[in-house]
């Protein structure tokens, strides 16, 4: 049996102004895993999303969500599929669990006390039940929509920038309430501009830009294939030259001579094992250095490095 | 075609709770407004006017003061029940969840009407302490109420489905309705006007309104009851397709 519940196939979206937001667009999404959407702004992920959640109408293609065509098995699909939105839109004046119990009934279920208290409790939130969602702090009031979009026990969740706006600490809470979501077997496809997120969170990576899907793949794959390891070496005395004894390495000469540039490895950590190596030749070739800084690629550099190469391509 | 209950009731308890939350001007405003015209029209002139039609003025100006309020408030509410969420961006739960058209207007619209029909009775339980008054037809005239308030509860969803900004929100009920209102017959009879203006008077849609009101009432009207009551669920069967075109195709809803 196929694991796939979200099947986008061809989609594409034209705007009435003649922006095309999505290009023929095909994606997978399997049980159970954390997506990250990845791109700038303007690349189409909230359009994408909006299509698949029936915000925005798709110009062709087709959606397939847990084995329903959207166009025409909506209701099977939407009941099954919840959306935290970008922009915190909700009724400031309802009280908390009021919100949250209304959206439950929007999705057609039976009123659930004992649900609702379990959302609220697992966001933290419990204790803000009878407030007005005014009266509560930005990141408050984000974790409110995600328990509207939780109410109805969705199996599918998008998160439209979930943390946007958020500070560092809320945010690592809030990482660790995705988590947990996805440990009670939701599905989850997230966008967001902080790629540190998706590094720490996701199992697979899309980017998207320009409405064209860039790469999409596992996380540890994407890294694998295209992180580097980076490291420089301050040498105690300048040289004019690479000595042979670390010609094989990938090295150059920097800074006029007073460091070596070590650039290579595939981001499995295979990198930090040749500047290890790298060090020893210099030891044994007698060169004298007094600082190593090190660092491997990030999923930044990455998608950095991606969206870079294609607006050159583009050019 | 599937029908979801209780997304239609969720719908229609929160707009309720959207109404009692600001039952306060919700009510008091319309009331007071209407209870000044009872005095200056009912009590001050009306006692100085002929009877119309065997009625006396300041009863006769009842079902076209209830009109006035009732066409006003219910376009209103239902406009700004739909146009506040795309406002505020609220909509795309609406949007996101499996509701459809069916539930959408039974919860926004059923809310709007009802909330009209608490306000009609609000007035004319408030007319009963200027004027002394009964209807003629109760059963019609609770009938006819409650059509004319889930036409132009329709018509509001459409209007703040229509609208982009707030000031094109209040032109309709402010420059339309409400003078169509005021020369559609809610302080005369047409009869009373001179000729061509009492032929002129019946290209005005909301007299046939006015009139089939009247005739609930009291038993007689300008026009009869049948044509009023063709051209409401005519009006009504518009309305429909109206907003069922707009969420067939997404019309201001769906980008």
């Amino acid at each position: 049996m196929s694991d796939t519940i979200l099947e986008i196939e061809g989609l594409t979206k034209v705007y009435s102004g003649g922006v095309k937001a999505l290009d023929s667009v095909d994606l997978e999404i399997k049980q159970g895993e954390i997506f990250a959407l990845l791109g700038p702004n303007g690349a189409g992920k909230t359009t994408l999303i909006g299509a698949v959640c029936g915000l925005v109408r798709p110009t062709s293609g087709r959606i397939v969500a847990f084995g329903k065509d959207l166009a025409t098995e909506w209701r099977g699909a939407r009941a099954r599929i919840g959306l935290v939105p970008q922009e915190l839109s909700t009724d400031m004046f309802e009280p908390v669990k009021q919100a949250v119990a209304y959206s439950r009934g929007l999705f057609g279920l039976p009123p659930d006390d004992a649900r609702i208290e379990e959302v609220l409790r697992s966001l933290n939130l419990w204790e803000k039940r009878d407030e007005k969602i005014m009266a509560l702090s930005g990141g408050m009031k984000r974790r409110v929509l995600i328990a509207k979009a939780m109410a109805h026990e969705p199996d599918l969740l998008f998160l439209d920038e979930p943390t946007a706006g958020v500070d560092v600490e809320l945010r690592k809470t809030m990482w660790a309430q995705i988590d947990a979501m996805r440990a009670r077997g939701v599905t989850i496809i997230l966008t967001t501009h902080y790629i540190e997120e998706a590094e720490e969170m996701a199992d697979r990576v899309g980017i998207i830009r320009d409405g064209r899907i860039l790469m999409v793949d596992d996380k540890s794959a994407m890294m694998a294939r295209l992180g580097r390891t980076e490291a420089i070496i301050d040498l105690a005395n300048p040289m004019t030259e690479l000595p042979d004894a670390i010609s094989r390495f990938p090295v150059s000469l920097e800074s006029d001579g007073i460091q070596i540039c070590y650039r290579g490895g595939d981001g499995t950590g295979k990198g930090k094992a040749e500047v290890a190596d790298l060090t020893k030749a210099l030891t044994g070739a007698g060169i004298d250095y007094v600082g190593i800084d090190i660092r491997d690629s990030s999923l930044e550099d990455i998608f950095v490095g991606l969206v870079e190469r294609k607006e050159g391509e583009d050019a | 075609m599937s029908f979801n209950f209780r997304s239609a009731w969720s719908i229609y308890k929160r707009e309720l709770w959207r109404f009692l939350r600001t039952a306060f001007q919700s009510v008091l405003a319309p009331v007071l407004t209407t209870s000044l015209y009872f005095i200056v029209f009912g009590a001050a002139i009306g006692s100085r006017m002929e009877p119309i039609g065997g009625v006396p003025y300041e009863a006769f100006i009842i079902p076209g003061l209830l009109m006035l309020t009732l066409l006003g408030e219910t376009t209103s509410n239902s406009s700004f029940g739909i146009y506040m969420p795309r406002f505020t961006g609220t909509i795309y739960e609406l949007l996101s969840a499996p509701v459809g058209v069916a539930e959408t207007l039974v919860g926004f619209v059923g809310a709007a009407a009802t909330k009209s029909l608490i306000l009609a009775a609000i007035i004319l339980g408030t007319a009963t302490l200027f004027v002394d008054y009964t209807i003629a037809h109760p059963l019609w005239a609770m009938l006819y109420i409650m059509l004319v308030a889930s036409s132009f509860s329709l018509f509001g969803f459409i209007l703040g489905i229509w609208a982009d900004n707030f000031e094109k929100l209040g032109i309709i009920p402010m420059l339309i309705l409400t003078p169509l209102t005021f020369l559609g017959g809610t302080f005369y009879s047409l009869d009373m006007l001179p000729d061509p203006w009492d032929k002129i008077a019946l290209a005005n849609p909301i007299a046939f309104l006015v009139s089939g009101l009247r005739w609930t009432f009291y038993g007689e009207a300008d026009v009869s009851i049948g044509i009023s009551l063709g051209l409401t669920l005519g009006f009504l069967a518009i309305c429909v397709a109206v907003i069922a075109f707009i969420f067939k195709t997404g019309w201001r809803l769906r980008e």
